[in-house]
């Protein structure tokens, strides 16, 4: 049993971070930043994140976890069909991967690939149904597999996202569609974030809430301008912008979600972008 | 209808390249209506070949170039023009090039790229509703088509990329899943969010599509 499952199942306040595999086959550098976040309970492995070409996130996870260090698989719909996204599933699962992550994925035309075709034969929800089938021994078409695989799967959600109940209903529609745990997109708002969590916890899956660690002002202006689902409030950025060491400021902020989430939520996701170091400061407290 | 796009002049030049007499044929449907290629831009084709040194045999509209055996007729009924050009240069759909070259052995060259089946919104403003897929989903979906609409083409919901009822690909267009959802709350019915919907049967739409009707 993964490490993730196992203390989630204990309700213990599970830690997770995530790292990008690089351009290029040298993981050199990744798995040193893995190395970092050895005391994660597991280590997201992002899947063409932004739409920009990388390595194969199920190679950087096996890799990881020969590092020692436990992954938590991203994958999307956009790059792959049916066949694809299932085989690579059992591939994983033979790899020893367990945890997933299943997403829908951003849109080809903001990466670096803009002419691509994007995918997008199953959407999140029927990917989840895929992978419970699989676990239940067969595909999609409902032939029998030899060894099914044991996943602990995951979704994302964003609960800061207006309306509240279309992005409700398909969250309920991924804890119908067997998503064990989840993990939400950056939230900065206690308030948004505990009247979701009020809302989100008779359905009984252990949420996980973003914690997007603050650089700047600029940044903080840059993701509520640019990035979809992503709000960062006016009070955040004002302390920011007056803050003779921004990112100071910004380790201040995370903490402060931190110690939000630890009274409701079962866990924090840490996107720390490069600031790996400073972890141990926004888990303090 | 179908919407097409003059192809930019100096690919169609391209094409062209060595080609010394072509015979012009246009459609008078769709292109016609999306004023890209009836009667009158043909004349002004012609007059603007002939500036490259290409000249015009002579031309036709046909009234539905997608009709392959109108379209034969009609160019037989041209046979000797047709005879004397280097090429036929269709200003139609994709679909419309092809019955053309289902007709003659002559080279055929198309004018036009075709980009979608579009509905009017008003003159010259085209929009993308249908994507043909085999499977409508439009009952459930308080009649506005997320295969189609959503850039994703997701069909449990919007993804995560929804700000303010905009898409994360275009915040001038409306996420598809935000316009359902508002209009079947008015309509007072769950519709499609009473379901988790199953993936696509993309069986559907197999390629190339054919359908004879049964009589």
């Amino acid at each position: 049993m993964s490490q993730l499952r196992q203390q989630l199942t204990e309700g213990r306040f599970v830690i997770t971070a995530e790292i990008a595999p690089p351009k290029g086959m040298d993981v050199a550098a990744e798995v040193e930043t893995a190395r970092q976040l050895a005391g994660m309970t597991a280590v997201n492995v992002t899947d063409n994140q932004g739409a920009n070409m990388r390595m194969s996130p199920l190679a950087l996870a096996v890799l990881l976890r020969q590092a020692g260090i436990e992954p938590i698989l991203q994958f999307t719909c956009r790059d792959r069909n049916r066949l694809a996204l299932q085989s690579d599933l059992l591939g994983a699962a033979a790899l020893g991967i367990e945890n997933l992550l299943l997403l829908s994925g951003d849109h080809a035309r903001f990466g670096d690939h803009p002419q691509a075709r994007s995918v997008f034969d199953l959407d999140s929800v029927q990917l989840l149904q895929a992978v419970n089938g699989l676990m239940a021994g067969h595909d999609m078409s409902g032939k029998s597999l030899h060894g099914a695989p044991t996943f602990f799967a995951g979704a994302a959600v964003s609960p800061e996202m207006e309306p509240f109940e279309l992005m409700f209903q398909k969250y309920s529609k991924k804890v119908d569609s067997g998503a064990a745990f989840f993990q939400t997109q950056a939230v900065f708002d206690p308030e948004r974030l505990s009247c979701f969590m009020l809302a989100a916890a008779p359905l009984g899956r252990p949420v996980l809430a973003g914690v997007l660690l603050l650089r700047s002002a600029g940044m903080a202006r840059f993701l509520n301008a640019n990035i979809p689902g992503v709000h960062v409030p006016n009070t955040l950025v004002e302390r920011l912008e007056k803050a003779t060491r921004p990112l100071e400021e910004g380790v201040a902020i995370a903490r402060e979600m931190v110690a939000v989430a630890r009274d409701c939520c079962q866990g924090v996701h840490l996107m720390t972008l490069g600031h790996e170091a400073r972890i141990p400061e926004i888990l303090g407290g | 209808m179908i919407i097409s796009r003059q192809k930019p002049r100096e690919e169609l030049l391209q094409a062209l390249a060595g080609l010394h007499r072509v015979f012009i044929v246009g459609c008078g449907a769709c292109a016609t209506a999306c004023k890209v290629f009836g009667e009158d831009e043909v004349f002004r084709l012609q007059e603007s070949l002939a500036k490259d040194g290409i000249d015009t045999t002579g031309s036709v509209v046909i009234d539905e170039a997608c009709h392959i055996m109108r379209a034969g007729r009609d160019l037989r009924h041209h046979h000797q023009a047709v005879g004397e050009a280097d090429a036929v240069l269709v200003l139609a759909c994709g679909s419309g090039i092809q019955s053309i070259s289902d007709n003659t052995e002559k080279r055929v060259v198309g004018g036009l790229d075709s980009l979608f089946l579009g509905n009017v919104r008003r003159f010259g403003q085209y929009e993308e509703k249908c994507s043909l897929c085999g499977e409508c989903i439009l009952n459930e979906t308080a009649g506005i088509c997320p295969v189609t609409t959503c850039a994703k083409g997701l069909l449990n919901g919007p993804c995560g990329g929804m700000e303010k009822g905009c898409c994360e690909t275009d915040p001038d267009v409306a996420c598809a899943w935000h316009l359902i959802y508002e209009r079947l709350k008015r309509q007072g019915r769950p519709g499609v969010f009473g379901r988790t919907v199953a993936p696509k049967n993309w069986g559907k739409r197999q390629r190339p599509g054919r359908y004879n009707v049964e009589r």
